[in-house]
């Protein structure tokens, strides 16, 4: 058995130095992102914790006795009582319509005196560790389908649920639980699928349904030039891909029938704003025009910190929670964002690798959950700020500003580091 | 199991990570279109225009000055206005522009400020202060009028006026953007830059609201507006405002100029116009007035205006024939065998043709002039005798710009050798007795009221001149260009102006000058002229300067179909010169005469000739 004594020595210091790296640099941005050069705050000023910044500092405090409290509880305790935890998100998922209140439009909001919470930003944490417990269970394999319906389960029941508090953005995080599974022993296929999917989508509104036909029989046709020669002669190859081709193109022009029929006004504007990057530059495509230019005008060193003119006056919307990376790329430039970029990649190699060495398949599955969970936030978050990705309230993790989703973060992330501090009292089996 | 799988994850995670970093190169390093519109975001450039130079008279009385005015904006959304008749009552509007006025603010942005309320007064300004706290999202921003102290000498000094989007188009150096004030004409227009001052430029932050947020780079790049120089001018306003009286009901123009300076004491325009009416909201109107008004009011007449000499030139004959050694106080000429009429009297000499304005003694005069040669058929020797002619007489600044100090002097016209070619379209196409009318002034010469003040300037110093100006200083140090502290010669020997004066004082006493225009106690000489126009009555002019010994002041009038020179000009230019020598005039008599007299109906009739469509089609 172990004791806190111990968990010292056997804490993983490179992610922590990670974590403490990106919350400084975060908490820094912040307090650029609402400095106002014309009426600076003092820290001694009470004003000043009425500033984002300054709420944000009261968070890393909070978030520092999070964990501690992680640390000493009993490592055994999230694979036990995981599906407990992830039931009682479900309820305050469930309660959150009848109880919550509304905040930026969205009705997912806690609110407990002056902290508001959001519990879909610990349905992630919750749906990661009853996954990585189903996964332990050494029978369940992945490559069988009942498997993956279960699986699919699990994560799916929470994410009706966000969809249905109007999330959808917290929602499509749960698609990063491909990863976890995918790592686990879910065939290639599926991610392939998935990302191919993805594309078809995108190329479906990009270009015409010619082209994308066209595309297809070209690649079909290289396919059948490089296939054996065998398969060449028999008719069963060619009726395979007429069949593939007729499929992928009937879902193709489906596309234009889902984006027009089935999303959301709002929705539609979003990829319409993804698409066409000078639409409506003042209205709907506001946000991106603004934090391109933000970005953009950062040029190959940046403004300096305090220095951006930008993410300064309010042109860029959400500049301290979702779209704090346009005060990184204005005020730090080319350089900075790369940087950042690159400490990021950094983090999520140091993750897998941790992940990889767990003995126990739970520590394992729930490390690549996390590591799927960022890296799904990095992608989309930064993706949106540069006209990638449609617009989304994602935030980017560890910088944003935001209570519960630093909170979020710091207990996704310190719940894995608390179990792989105990690798090895853990049984792989 | 599956731990390869890692490394395929990974390369996922840096694919994107690459796609992302090549994206941000491109947004942050390649394409710079980005940085320009940050600037245009964030950055807000305000132009400030500094107080425009003042102008002062020669004894420091102020002439213009500027007068701050008070525009008010208003920022709809900080804007509550709880009661709106309170607030109509306090800045005297009607209901209907309040509503109408916020509604179109409102229409403009919501946040940024629009003008709600243009040009009040100081005094209206400090009224409304203490209402001012009962109406947040108004603010008042601060603007100047040219302010004029008199009514007088407005066409010289000119007026300032938005600039027209020709101007814009053609100016050198980019300086006006739309809707800036520059000086139009007289000397508003000739010191436009030195009036104007430098104007500060100003860059703010603005956020996304267009409310500013202090200076862009603490105000280093800020540039502070610098006032325009003050001009300290040569005129007399007293005198100039004595002369803009004599000179009311009548066209035409009195200059007055400090022979031994060149200095402008003063300098009509008749009839003219209230420089006063032509700042601010009443623009327009009034300059549509004043452009269609067939008197032409904005024109400046002393430089700008063209008109024959008359007999006035006769003293430039007079000079020029001595010089050129044709003629001599002795010569006399009869009435004989000239094409030109004359009043009854006998054959006279130099000084007499000059009392009496003898128009044959200067046919032949000029006829020596230009015929004493031997070469050649007699339009060679009329070519060669005129151009010998016109070489001296265009140092007294005939047919060419004297280079005053106000916009749109006009070169006026001194027929050469060249231009009588180009009239008759060829060499040899004419000769003597195709030109001589110029030897008494009329004919093709054309000169300015200015030139002929300074005709007289030059015959007060007895040979030179200094280049005629309204501005003897500029700015702090009152320094002022070379060019009007350099005498002129004018290549006539001093000796020769002797018998000149001498007819001139004559001219005065028991002349060609009426009772009207003699002062009793002033040794005044001048010569009088009646320029033939052919649409209507004879222009009245007359110059002289004053007094004969030591000469103060010379002066030219032009009073146009007013009929002979010594009945009009010469009493409107006697008036000043008492006025400017003694202070006062003691002649009220004749002052209230000529204040009081009317050649206006005179001059309308000619406009009225000229505006009648041309039936028959000469």
């Amino acid at each position: 058995m172990t004791d806190s004594n111990h968990i010292q020595g056997r804490i993983d210091w490179i992610t922590v130095g990670f974590y403490v790296l990106f919350v400084g640099l975060g908490w820094l941005n912040i307090y650029s992102a609402v400095y106002s050069p014309d009426a600076p705050l003092a820290f001694s000023d009470p004003a000043f914790y009425n500033s984002n910044a300054g709420k944000q500092l009261v968070w890393l405090g909070t978030s520092f006795v999070l964990i501690v409290c992680i640390l000493v509880i009993d490592f055994r305790f999230f694979e036990s009582f995981a599906l407990f935890i992830y039931l009682g998100l479900l309820l305050l998922l469930i309660a959150v319509p009848f109880l919550g209140v509304t905040i930026n439009g969205s009705h997912s909001w806690f609110k407990f005196g002056s902290v508001t919470i959001q519990p879909a930003e610990f349905a992630k944490t919750a749906t990661a560790l009853l996954l990585a417990k189903y996964l332990n269970d050494p029978l369940v394999n992945l490559t069988k389908f009942p498997f993956q319906w279960k699986a699919a389960l699990i994560i799916g029941i929470p994410m009706v649920l966000i969809i249905g508090s109007n999330e959808t953005g917290s929602a499509l995080v749960f698609a990063s639980f491909m990863i976890l599974l995918y790592r686990e022993g879910l065939p290639g296929a599926y991610p392939a699928l998935f990302i191919g999917g993805i594309v078809l989508f995108v190329s479906a509104l990009l270009v015409q349904a010619w082209i994308i036909l066209v595309v297809l029989v070209v690649l079909a046709g290289l396919l059948v030039l490089f296939m054996p020669i065998y398969m060449q002669r028999d008719p069963k190859t060619y009726l395979r891909l007429s069949g593939a081709i007729a499929g992928i193109m009937t879902l193709a022009l489906l596309v234009d029938w889902v984006v027009n029929n089935v999303l959301k006004e709002h929705q539609r504007n979003r990829i319409r704003v993804l698409i066409d990057p000078g639409f409506d530059p003042r209205g709907l495509g506001y946000q991106v025009t603004q934090s391109k230019i933000a970005i953009g005008s950062g040029g190959f060193w940046g403004k300096g910190f305090l220095g951006g003119t930008q993410t300064k006056f309010d042109f860029v919307p959400e500049q301290s929670t979702d779209m704090v990376f346009c005060t990184i790329g204005e005020e730090h430039g080319f350089v900075g964002v790369m940087l950042m970029i690159l400490f990021f990649l950094g983090f999520l190699w140091r993750l897998m690798y941790l992940a990889d060495l767990q003995r126990s398949r739970f520590a394992r599955a729930y490390g690549f959950g996390l590591v799927g969970i960022l890296f799904f936030h990095f992608l989309v978050n930064i993706g949106m700020t540069i006209g990638l990705m449609p617009i989304m309230g994602i935030p980017l993790p560890f910088f944003s500003y935001g209570g519960s989703s630093l909170w979020s973060f710091t207990i996704l992330l310190f719940i894995f580091l608390k179990l792989d501090s105990h690798r090895s009292d853990m049984l792989s089996r | 199991m599956f731990s390869q799988r890692r490394n395929l994850i990974f390369l996922f995670f840096g694919i994107v990570g690459l796609l992302f970093i090549g994206k941000l190169f491109f947004l942050q390093v390649i394409d710079d279109t980005y940085e320009k519109a940050a600037d245009n975001n964030a950055i807000r450039k305000i132009i400030q225009i500094p107080f425009r130079g003042e102008v002062y008279d020669r004894f420091g009385k102020l002439i213009v000055y500027n007068t701050p005015v008070y525009d008010l904006y208003i920022i709809p959304r900080k804007a509550v206005v709880k009661d709106t008749n309170h607030f109509c009552r306090v800045f005297r509007v009607t209901k209907e522009y309040f509503i109408k006025t916020t509604q179109r603010a409102r229409a403009y942005s919501r946040v940024k400020p629009s003008l709600f309320l243009k040009h009040l007064s100081k005094e209206d300004f400090a009224s409304v202060q203490d209402a001012m706290v009962d109406f947040p999202g108004f603010f008042f921003e601060t603007n100047a009028f040219r302010t004029y102290q008199s009514r007088s000498f407005s066409n010289a000094l000119g007026y300032v006026a938005e600039i027209s989007p020709n101007a814009l188009v053609d100016q050198k150096d980019d300086y006006y953007r739309q809707g800036d004030y520059v000086g139009i004409s007289g000397i508003e227009s000739f010191y436009e830059e030195t009036l104007r001052g430098q104007r500060g430029v100003k860059y703010r932050m603005v956020n996304s609201n267009g409310v500013e947020k202090g200076d862009y780079k603490n105000g280093s790049l800020n540039i502070n507006p610098v006032s325009g120089n003050n001009l300290y001018t040569s005129i007399d306003l007293a005198i100039q405002e004595y002369a803009d009286s004599l000179m009311q009901h009548k066209v035409g123009s009195l200059v007055a100029i400090e022979p031994s300076t060149g200095e402008i004491l003063a300098m009509v325009s008749a009839p003219s116009y209230d420089a006063s009416q032509l700042t601010g909201n009443n623009f327009s109107k009034y300059y549509q007035q004043l452009a269609l008004d067939p008197m032409k009011p904005l024109l400046n007449r002393p430089p700008s205006a063209y008109y024959r000499p008359g007999s006035t030139f006769k003293l430039v004959q007079a000079l020029v024939g001595q010089q050129l050694g044709f003629i001599g106080p002795g010569t006399v000429y009869s009435h004989a065998g000239a094409p030109v009429k004359c009043h009854g009297h006998g054959p006279v000499d130099l000084r007499g043709a000059i009392r009496v304005s003898c128009n044959p003694y200067f046919y032949h005069a000029f006829r020596k002039m230009i015929y004493d040669n031997t070469t050649g058929d007699t339009y060679e020797r009329s070519a060669k005798g005129l151009q010998r002619w016109a070489d001296l007489v265009a140092n007294f600044g005939f047919g060419r710009k004297l280079g005053v100090d106000l916009g749109n002097e006009k070169k006026g016209i001194l027929p050469n050798v060249e231009y009588y070619n180009s009239v008759y379209k060829g060499e040899k196409m004419w000769k003597f007795s195709n030109i001589y009318s110029i030897s008494i002034g009329e004919g093709e010469i054309v000169v300015s009221p200015l030139k002929m003040a300074n005709l007289a300037a030059i015959i007060a110093n007895r040979g030179w001149y200094i280049p005629p100006h309204v501005v003897k200083g500029v700015g702090l140090q009152k320094s002022i260009d070379p060019f009007y502290k350099t005498p002129v010669k004018v290549g006539v020997d001093a000796k020769y102006f002797n018998v000149v004066i001498d007819g001139m004082e004559d001219a005065v006493t028991h002349g060609t000058v009426e009772a009207d225009g003699r002062i009793p106690d002033i040794k005044m000489v001048g010569k009088t002229g009646t320029s033939q126009n052919q649409k209507g009555k004879d222009h009245s002019i007359f110059i002289a300067f004053a007094p004969r010994d030591n000469p103060k002041i010379a002066i030219a009038v032009f009073v146009e179909n007013a009929g002979f020179g010594g009945s009009a000009a010469a009493p409107i230019a006697s008036l000043v010169v008492e006025k400017y020598l003694k202070r006062k005039v003691d002649r009220k008599a004749v002052e209230t005469k000529f204040m009081n007299m009317n050649y206006l109906p005179n001059a309308y009739s000619v406009v009225r000739k000229k505006v009648a469509p041309d039936s028959t089609k000469k």
